[in-house]
């Protein structure tokens, strides 16, 4: 046997030249796995054949029967099958390792997701009328998921040309380049400057999840204020990066809009430094955006209390049809100099739902600084999901790097926001034609993808029953699911279990 | 008023580079036109170049072409398809834990989030919260565990003395194992050893396992690609399926259908009784949801087509027992060519080994000499990619193998002791 010792240089007597590093270089005796052909592969045959060549050592396993059930079991069983020769079967396996019992009985069945869950039921039923205003997810007038016109022209481009490998961590980096000018401005400073650490990520949950972890590691003792409502899996990401949850007031449910007074109290009052979950555009579930002016005085006073702000944009250019004016909290805030987080997605934006393509960015004082928080972001990524998947940054990197691609995206864009507010003004026309007695102008007031109606759980549960309609049980619609096909169905139906209230 | 132009995260350090992932990087950073990536574990062609599969270009095209395809959100526990397609690869289609509905299979972001899922359920669900994960193993192993909530804890494994398996270190260590605890086991073709145990051996583990009540927590990255025959890979899985038990399996087609980038893989949990396995799954929506909503939608589609086209199951069957091939041999070729030229030591470890990866036997020392003369990079443990190496590339002296002359240089430029 060979074993080689390396010495550095004898030139210095310094400590690591003292310690000999040993190579010991390897004869393997381990038969590879390839070469390896055993006659009894299958279960029913295994243990017989295995056994029959034990029977003597464990005979004395069949008249001592062992206490604590174990491997012994299936092995006594096997002897007696063998001296019988009757085969194993998996059901005598089975009887044998029913003694173990599962590790997994105490699991509960764990409640159906309020969101997915909705779609779930809404498949599995059968009625020709039922309508589906759950998920947040854009159908066009005929109720039919749409892919984009950009987005299956840079299929085709990508398609059977790239290779499939790896992304660094960070993602695609033109990817990222093009989102972050999307949120900070095509001509943004801090682009200029490489003063925003980013990272691509498994769109708006992903990026949202990575933060908290980062804000669990890196500021500890932090916490995070929500608003109410929410989206209902921010508690959930919040929750499992063991990051303490606080809650702010938003939505003013007499109005049926923001409540403002509320906000900017609950803004003061939370401790100096505290982090802050802001939606950037047409908040989900509400509907209900802060105005400009509003933006700003919630701006002013975060720089007050030294806040820290992290917007959740998973809407832009769906909520107005123009992606600058969405994003116009985000640079209000920019403006006064907070350095702030974004969470960026494509789900809707660009119908890239199961792609699972978004971004996760952090403005920093400088580059040197950029650089140090974007490795750490890595650093949580990898032990989650190594490096984020390939296909759908590369549509987003074709699209956004291709000047006509995205025009033909900023049309598209538009128009699914367009038909979105154009149903929002036709649910409400309807539901007042009907002579509903309660006011509704909250429909054509609230604005992006969500209607938050304002039904009651019980009315939500009557509008599923009787009408197989689908929505979350906090009264929010899709407007992205209403068509002309099915608003008056949809109408009717809200107003019957309505007018009574 | 508050200040607040300096940053919350004024004070963080820059993290190191992935140790793996770096070298990459450093790799893409040399201009150098005969550079050599040896490094993470990615399989190339002859001509040094990516490879993606006929059968996955096949079915890309059937997927591009098709007009009716939507880009909706797949259910969190990912594609049907590819989950119940996923299961039989790895558990054998006539498997009866599948026909009994015993197994919950999620699609998960290859191998790294299906281990970090199920690391996750287990932090949450199960009593045991210490997993023993062997020594050596991938680096990435101990920090997924740990931060989906779990404990670390190593067990004996490569036995640097014998070159092998350290057979009763490891069952020693798992004997001492608290009852429950998790165990990781690498399916076959071991990161980074490329040392697997025999039929034999695997089989005394069950039994330990079996009768100390310890939980088996399988990664399969390379089903099909140690030994070139997709059912020859997955026989340690099936022997811990096939005695009743419970287990997990973590599967990934980042290497076996050179699906890298699109993050394609699945979590099985295999369960006693069909009632848990259907609560053990809603429970896994739980912890997916919060990660990332569901998972992608490309690469499984991808998956699904080919295993459920039997022509394309076999296309592939066959470049993949091709590709297993060209390992085997380059690592032939590898040993030829240092044995002709005279490099010390014993090099027939790059023949036993099994997989994708080489551990060379070369020290860190040794290792950055590589990089810094030859542009050659490899992790700094000494482990490399066997199929990195082409076959013709420039070198320095007349031998015609760029990469056989380094070797020798390096190794002989240290002082040679033999004891």
């Amino acid at each position: 046997m060979f074993r080689f010792a390396f010495k550095k240089k004898k030139k210095k007597c310094t400590k690591e030249n003292k310690s000999i590093k040993r190579i010991a270089l390897s004869l393997y005796l381990r038969i590879p796995i390839s070469s390896v052909s055993h006659p009894h592969q299958n279960s029913v045959g295994y243990l017989f054949h295995r056994t029959t060549h034990h029977t003597h050592s464990l005979q004395t396993d069949l008249c001592n029967p062992p206490k604590t059930p174990s491997i012994f079991n299936l092995q006594s069983m096997a002897i007696r099958a063998a001296l019988t020769r009757r085969p194993i079967t998996s059901s005598t396996l089975q009887a044998a390792s029913r003694s173990i019992s599962s590790w997994w009985k105490n699991v509960e069945p764990a409640p159906k997701d309020p969101i997915l869950g909705v779609t779930e039921a809404f498949l599995a039923d059968t009625s020709p009328h039922k309508v589906n205003v759950g998920v947040g997810a854009y159908r066009d007038d005929n109720g039919k998921p749409v892919v984009l016109e950009c987005v299956r022209e840079a299929e085709r481009r990508v398609a059977g040309n790239l290779n499939m490998e790896y992304l660094p961590m960070g993602g695609c980096n033109n990817m990222v380049e093009e989102t972050l000018k999307l949120a900070y401005g095509e001509h943004s400073d801090l682009i200029k400057d490489k003063r925003i650490a980013a990272i691509q990520a498994l769109s708006g949950t992903g990026a949202c999840r990575i933060f908290a972890d980062f804000q669990k590691r890196f500021s500890p003792d932090s916490q995070i204020y929500i608003p109410v409502p929410t989206w209902s899996n921010h508690h959930n990401i919040w929750r499992d990066a063991n990051v303490p949850q606080r809650t702010f007031h938003y939505y003013h449910p007499e109005s049926k809009g923001l409540d403002f007074a509320s906000l900017m109290d609950d803004v003061k009052n939370a401790p100096n430094g505290s982090f802050f979950l802001l939606h950037a555009c047409a908040h989900n579930p509400t509907g209900v955006d802060p105005t400009v002016e509003q933006w700003k005085e919630i701006s002013y006073q975060f720089k007050v209390k030294g806040h820290f702000a992290f917007f959740d944009m998973a809407y832009q250019g769906f909520a107005s049809g123009d992606p600058e004016r969405d994003a116009k909290s985000i640079r209000i805030f920019l403006e006064d100099g907070h350095l702030i987080g974004c969470s960026q997605s494509y789900a809707k934006n660009m119908g890239l739902y199961g792609q699972r393509v978004g971004c996760l960015s952090l403005v920093c004082e400088d580059e040197k600084q950029a650089v140090a928080v974007k490795s750490q972001l890595q650093q949580l990524a990898r032990p989650m999901y190594s490096n984020p998947p390939v296909h759908g940054a590369l549509i987003v990197s074709t699209i956004l790097s291709d000047p006509d691609l995205k025009q033909l995206w900023l049309k598209e864009v538009k128009g699914m926001a367009d038909r979105i507010i154009g149903m929002r003004t036709s649910l409400r026309e309807n539901i007042e034609k009907l002579g509903s007695p309660l006011s509704w102008e909250h429909i054509t007031n609230q604005i992006g993808m969500f209607c938050y109606s304002g039904m009651t759980p019980e009315q939500v549960d009557r509008l599923t029953k009787e009408f197989h309609i689908y929505m979350t049980r906090n009264g929010r619609i899709s407007m992205a699911g209403v068509t002309s096909g099915n608003v008056e169905y949809l109408a009717k139906a809200i107003h019957e279990v309505t007018k009574a209230a | 008023m508050a200040d607040h132009s300096s940053s919350v995260f004024s004070q963080i350090a820059r993290a190191p580079e992935d140790p793996i992932l770096g070298v990459t990087v450093a790799y893409n950073k040399d201009s150098d036109t005969s550079k050599l990536n040896l490094g993470v574990g990615a399989y190339r062609t002859e001509e040094g170049k990516p490879l993606v599969l006929n059968v996955v270009r096949q079915a890309e095209q059937k997927l591009v072409n098709d007009p009716s395809r939507v880009k909706e959100y797949l259910p969190i526990v990912g594609l049907a398809d590819f989950n119940k397609g996923s299961a039989k690869l790895i558990f054998g289609a006539d498997s009866p834990a599948i026909q009994e509905n015993r197994v919950t299979t999620v699609q998960c972001l290859s191998g790294t989030g299906s281990l970090r899922v199920g690391g996750e359920f287990l932090a949450k669900h199960y009593y045991e919260k210490t997993v023993y994960i062997p020594s050596p193993t991938w680096g990435n192993h101990p920090k997924i565990f740990t931060l989906a909530g779990l404990s670390v804890k190593t067990y004996r494994y490569y036995d640097p003395a014998t070159r092998g398996l350290d057979f009763q270190g490891l069952l020693e260590d798992l004997g001492n194992a608290p009852t429950g605890a998790i165990v990781l086991l690498h399916a076959c073709a071991h990161n980074p050893t490329g040392v697997d145990p025999t039929l034999d051996q695997w089989e005394q583990i069950r039994k330990l396992m079996r009768s100390k009540g310890l939980l088996p927590f399988f990664d399969s990255a390379y089903q099909g690609f140690a030994s070139g025959s997709l059912d020859a890979d997955a026989q340690s899985v099936r022997m811990f399926v096939a005695d009743g038990g419970e287990c997990f399996a973590a599967q990934s087609y980042a290497k076996n259908m050179g699906l890298y980038g699109e993050r394609v893989g699945a979590l099985s949990i295999v369960c006693k009784t069909a009632d848990v396995a259907s609560r053990v799954e809603s429970q896994l929506k739980l912890v997916i949801r919060p990660m990332y909503s569901s998972p992608p939608l490309h690469g499984a589609s991808i998956v699904a087509t080919i295993l459920k086209d039997s022509n394309l199951y076999n296309e592939w069957t066959v470049e993949l027992k091709a590709m297993a091939d060209r390992i085997i041999s380059m690592r032939k070729q590898l040993l030829e060519a240092l044995q002709a030229r005279g490099t010390p030591g014993d090099w027939t470890h790059i023949i036993k080994q099994i997989g994708m990866f080489t551990f060379t036997g070369l020290n860190a020392e040794q290792v950055a000499f590589m990089t810094r003369e030859y542009h050659i990079y490899m992790t700094s443990d000494g482990l490399e990619n066997q199929h990195g190496w082409s076959k013709f590339k420039d070198c320095t002296s007349s031998c015609g193998c760029y990469a056989c002359c380094c070797y020798p240089c390096c190794v002989n430029k240290h002082v040679l002791l033999e004891t």
